[in-house]
Formats: structure tokens, C-alpha cells, sequence
């Protein structure tokens, strides 16, 4: 049977929308703590949490995020506890989202001049204080552009999820199309909203680049 | 005026009477031997200027003794503590220590006021009332009062650097180290600076200060060190090592400085 695509399923894929979003929203928060830790780790004296990390970063780095969801959730089928298409989706972007995240703030810490540790550390501020009060506020600024950048990034990542069934925007185009047979108008709408998602994301990244850039020319 | 210096500095009641004391301090930058068995020691109160070519070890040197550089031959005693005794000991001494910079090293995205008052209450536990009071003594005491809630990019170099000086004192320090403290500054606010390390070095501040203001170190120094390729070559009273400087590559240093020998404080 073969329905038009007409109001009510546009309504079906825009309420899709939904779970995109959650995903997003949840993998760039769990992909932001583990972000902070590897940038930590990447950052620190001792060479062999820098070793673990460099490598944790590469192996994200090196292989397709569709890949990457595979491994986890056919991974963890494997090992015995069967994940659901939500859980893998999640927990695969968010163990993506830290290693990509994790190597822009590693960046931008190292991009804080190294006086500023130097003079924190003379002024007998231990490690905690000298990266909360000193070095994460100012790598914190330069680092507002490039994770906007990389959230578009991860929000555009989301469709992968599609292929292990879990239920977002790109799955419920699929949905609808299988019932429509016309791809053009269904995935036509499935871009425009992922595009009226990214597009205001990325003119804030460019935004807040110039403004930084800017204040740190003052 | 200077009491609340003189109070931060004097040695007799401070337990050793030896501020520094280096022995056969060996450090090494991967091959490059930047510090050849170094022996110092410096005594509470005193003032010590430090010079010699560039990339002889100065700044090495005063690094050590913070630990902002690790050392791998020899022992550094700050006010009779090893510094290699340990985490515990480092911690203790950078307490003890202040530090200036070449290039001032301002915390940018904090105002004057927090700059100064960041390490009393974090490492210090000073209450937030106390240590902007105390800050606001040292920033008049360094003459600049009026800019407390500014953020150091509003600042001239000359009156960063006394922020600088202002943030480091406000950890009550024993001993203040200066790194170049006025090479990155334009000329004519050089001696805004050398002023307030006059008057921190006469109210009884022990002092080592790597600098090449010759009329600096002539004004204020008991001693003057020269070092070259990670050597301390001499050290004497400025009146002997400026008119009898005993080695010859002394002479040919201060040969070469000699315009700037003219710059008197
Ligand atoms: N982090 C480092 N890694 C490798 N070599 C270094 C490092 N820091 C300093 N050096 C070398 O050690 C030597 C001494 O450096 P130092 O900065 O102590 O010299 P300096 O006397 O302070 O010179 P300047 O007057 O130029 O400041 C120099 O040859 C320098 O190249
Ligand atoms: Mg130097």
C-alpha cells in the first residue's frame, strides 16, 4: 500500500526530531566529561596516561563512527549483555564524542601560554586550582568556536544510529519513504531539518571565533 | 610605610639564617649542561643581582630554586628545607618563594585585584575580605592603588609589572626571585620598576634578581654573581666587581655592556 506524502507524515518525521536532538544533547554532555578527562590526561606529567590517551584518540580518530556503533553494539551482543539501539547509539557517540572533544581541548590548553602555569605554580597554586582558576578558563575561550563546530559535527553523526535501528530523524525518513516511495521530498525535508538544526550552530561557532579573536587582540 | 614589608622580610625571626643554599647543582636540558655544579648561598635579607651572556643559566638558575625547573645533580635548601625532599617540601618552599617574570604573566582574564588575590585564599585559606585588603596595601605600596578593577590588558607594561610584583608579595613571601624583570618593558617605564625593587630591597627583602641594569645592581646589591655557560665565573660586592672584576670574561661582559653601565638608578 502506498500512501502520499502529505501533512501527517511530515509531522511523523519532524517529531522524529526529537531524538535526534536528545542524542546529540546526551553524547555531547557524556562526550564533554570524557573530553575533559582525556584533555586532562593528554595534558598531564605523567607519560602513561598521555600514552593511553594518544592512543584512545587515534583509534576514534582512525575509524568511521558507523564503525565505531557496530563495534559497540554487536560488541556488547557478543559479550553478553545485549544492548538497545539507544544505549549503543548513546554510549558509541559519547566514547566518540570524548576522543574528538578531548583532542580540540587538549589544544587549546596547550595554546594558553606556558607562563601563565609557570607563574600559577610559583605562586604555590597545586594542580586543581592552577587548571580551574587559571588555564581552563582561558583554554575555555578559545576553545567555545571549535566545540560549537564539533557539536554539528555530532549532530550531523547522529543518522549513523539510523542503521542499528534506533529511531531518530534519519530513521523515521526511512520509515516514511518505504510507505511513500518518494525519496526525493522525504529526504528533501529529513536535510532541511538537520539543516535548520546546523546552520544556526554554525553561524554561532563563526560568531564567537571573530569575537575571541577579536578580545584576544585587545 | 614599609613596615608591612619589613615585617614580610626580616630574617632574624625566620629560623635559618641562610635563605639559599645551593650544593653542586647539576642541570641538564636533555645533552645541554645548563648548570655545572652550581654552589651558592644566599643569606637571609641579602640582595643579589644575578648577570651574565645570554643563555649562561640565569634564569635556570633562579628556576630552580621555585622548582620551576627540576635539577638533577646537587641539593637546594630554601631556608634550611631540601626542595628535593619531595611534593611536600616543593609546596612548602613555593609558598615562601615569589616569583616576577620577564614577561609579567598576569592571569588575563582576572582583574588586578584577583590576580593578587587568588593564591592568599586558595593556598593560604585567607579570607576573601583580608586578602583584598592586603592586596590593596601592596597595589599602593607598588603605587597603583587606582587600577585594582582593571584587567592587565588595560594596564602599561611598567604598571603590569608592578601588579606582578604587588601579586607575588601578597603571598607574604621570605624570598623574591625577578627573571629580566624589565627587559619586555619600553624604556621609559623601566625605572618605574627598579624603583619599587628599590624599595622592596630597602625594606629588607631578600632578593635575587637576574637583571642587567647595572645601576640597579650597583644601588642595591650586596653581592653580584656572573655566570657564563652554566658557570658561576664571579662573584663579588658590586663596588669591587665593577671597577675590579677579577676574571676575563667578566671584563669582557661588562665590556660589552657598557653603554648600559651609564643607565644609573
Ligand atoms: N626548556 C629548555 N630546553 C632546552 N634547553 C633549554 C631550555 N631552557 C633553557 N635552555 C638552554 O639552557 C641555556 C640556559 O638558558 P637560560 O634561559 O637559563 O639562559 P639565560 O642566562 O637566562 O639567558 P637569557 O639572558 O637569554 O635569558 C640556554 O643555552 C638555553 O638554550
Ligand atoms: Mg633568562
Amino acid at each position: 500500500m502506498i500512501r502520499p506524502f502529505g501533512f501527517n507524515e511530515f509531522l511523523f518525521i519532524l517529531t522524529a526530531v526529537q531524538w535526534t536532538i536528545a542524542l546529540s544533547a546526551i553524547a555531547f554532555c557524556g562526550g564533554g566529561l570524557g573530553g575533559l578527562g582525556i584533555a586532562l590526561a593528554r595534558t598531564s606529567s605523567m607519560k602513561l596516561l598521555r600514552l593511553v590517551t594518544t592512543g584512545y584518540i587515534r583509534l576514534f580518530q582512525g575509524t568511521p563512527l558507523l564503525m565505531q556503533l557496530f563495534l559497540v553494539y554487536f560488541g556488547a551482543n557478543i559479550f553478553g549483555l545485549p544492548l538497545n539501539a539507544w544505549i549503543a547509539a548513546l554510549l558509541a557517540l559519547s566514547l566518540h564524542a570524548s576522543a574528538f572533544l578531548g583532542e580540540i581541548w587538549r589544544g587549546c590548553i596547550q595554546a594558553v601560554a606556558p607562563g601563565q602555569n609557570e607563574a600559577a605554580t610559583a605562586l604555590a597554586l597545586n594542580y586543581r586550582d592552577r587548571m580551574r582558576y587559571v588555564i581552563l578558563p582561558q583554554a575555555a575561550r578559545i576553545a567555545v568556536a571549535p566545540t560549537v563546530g564539533f557539536l554539528v559535527q555530532l549532530i550531523k553523526g547522529t543518522s549513523l544510529a539510523s542503521i542499528i535501528g534506533f529511531m531518530e530523524l534519519t530513521r523515521s525518513g526511512q520509515i516514511i519513504n518505504n510507505a511513500t516511495f518518494e525519496p526525493f521530498k522525504v529526504f528533501g525535508v529529513v536535510a532541511l531539518i538537520y539543516f535548520s538544526l546546523c546552520w544556526p550552530l554554525s553561524l554561532l561557532a563563526r560568531r564567537l571565533e571573530r569575537h575571541f579573536a577579536r578580545s584576544t587582540a585587545r | 610605610m614599609p613596615t608591612e614589608l619589613q615585617t614580610g622580610a626580616t630574617g632574624a625571626s625566620r629560623g635559618s639564617d641562610i635563605a639559599v643554599r645551593m650544593e653542586g647543582v647539576d642541570k641538564h636540558y636533555d645533552d645541554f649542561h645548563a648548570l655545572k655544579k652550581i654552589d651558592l648561598e644566599v643569606r637571609s635579607g641579602e640582595r643579589i643581582v644575578i648577570c651574565g651572556p645570554s643563555g649562561s643559566g640565569k634564569s635556570t638558575l633562579i628556576r630552580c630554586i621555585n622548582r620551576l625547573e627540576e635539577i638533577q645533580g646537587g641539593r637546594i635548601l630554601v631556608y634550611g628545607r631540601d626542595l628535593t625532599a619531595g611534593s611536600a617540601a616543593v609546596e612548602a618552599i613555593r609558598r615562601e618563594v615569589g616569583m616576577v617574570f620577564q614577561q609579567f604573566n598576569l592571569f588575563p582574564h582576572m582583574t588586578v585585584l584577583e590576580n593578587c588575590t587568588l593564591a592568599p585564599r586558595r593556598v593560604r585559606s585567607v579570607s576573601r575580605e583580608e586578602a583584598e585588603a592586603t592586596a590593596r596595601r601592596y597595589l599602593e605600596r607598588v603605587r597603583i592603588p587606582e587600577q585594582a578593577d582593571k584587567y592587565p590588558a588595560q594596564l602599561s607594561g611598567g604598571q603590569q609589572q608592578r601588579v606582578a610584583i604587588a601579586r607575588a608579595l601578597c603571598m607574604n613571601p621570605k624570598i623574591m626571585l625577578f627573571d629580566e624583570p624589565t627587559s619586555a618593558l619600553d624604556p621609559e617605564m623601566v625605572q618605574e620598576v627598579l624603583d619599587t625593587m628599590i624599595d622592596l630591597a630597602e625594606g629588607g627583602m631578600t632578593m635575587l634578581c637576574v637583571t642587567h641594569e647595572m645601576g640597579f645592581a650597583r644601588k642595591v646589591a650586596d653581592r653580584v654573581v656572573f655566570m657564563d655557560e652554566g658557570e658561576i665565573v664571579e662573584t663579588a660586592p658590586p663596588s669591587e666587581f665593577f671597577t675590579r672584576p677579577q676574571h676575563k670574561r667578566t671584563r669582557k661582559f661588562l665590556g660589552q655592556i657598557g653603554i648600559q653601565q651609564q643607565n644609573i638608578v
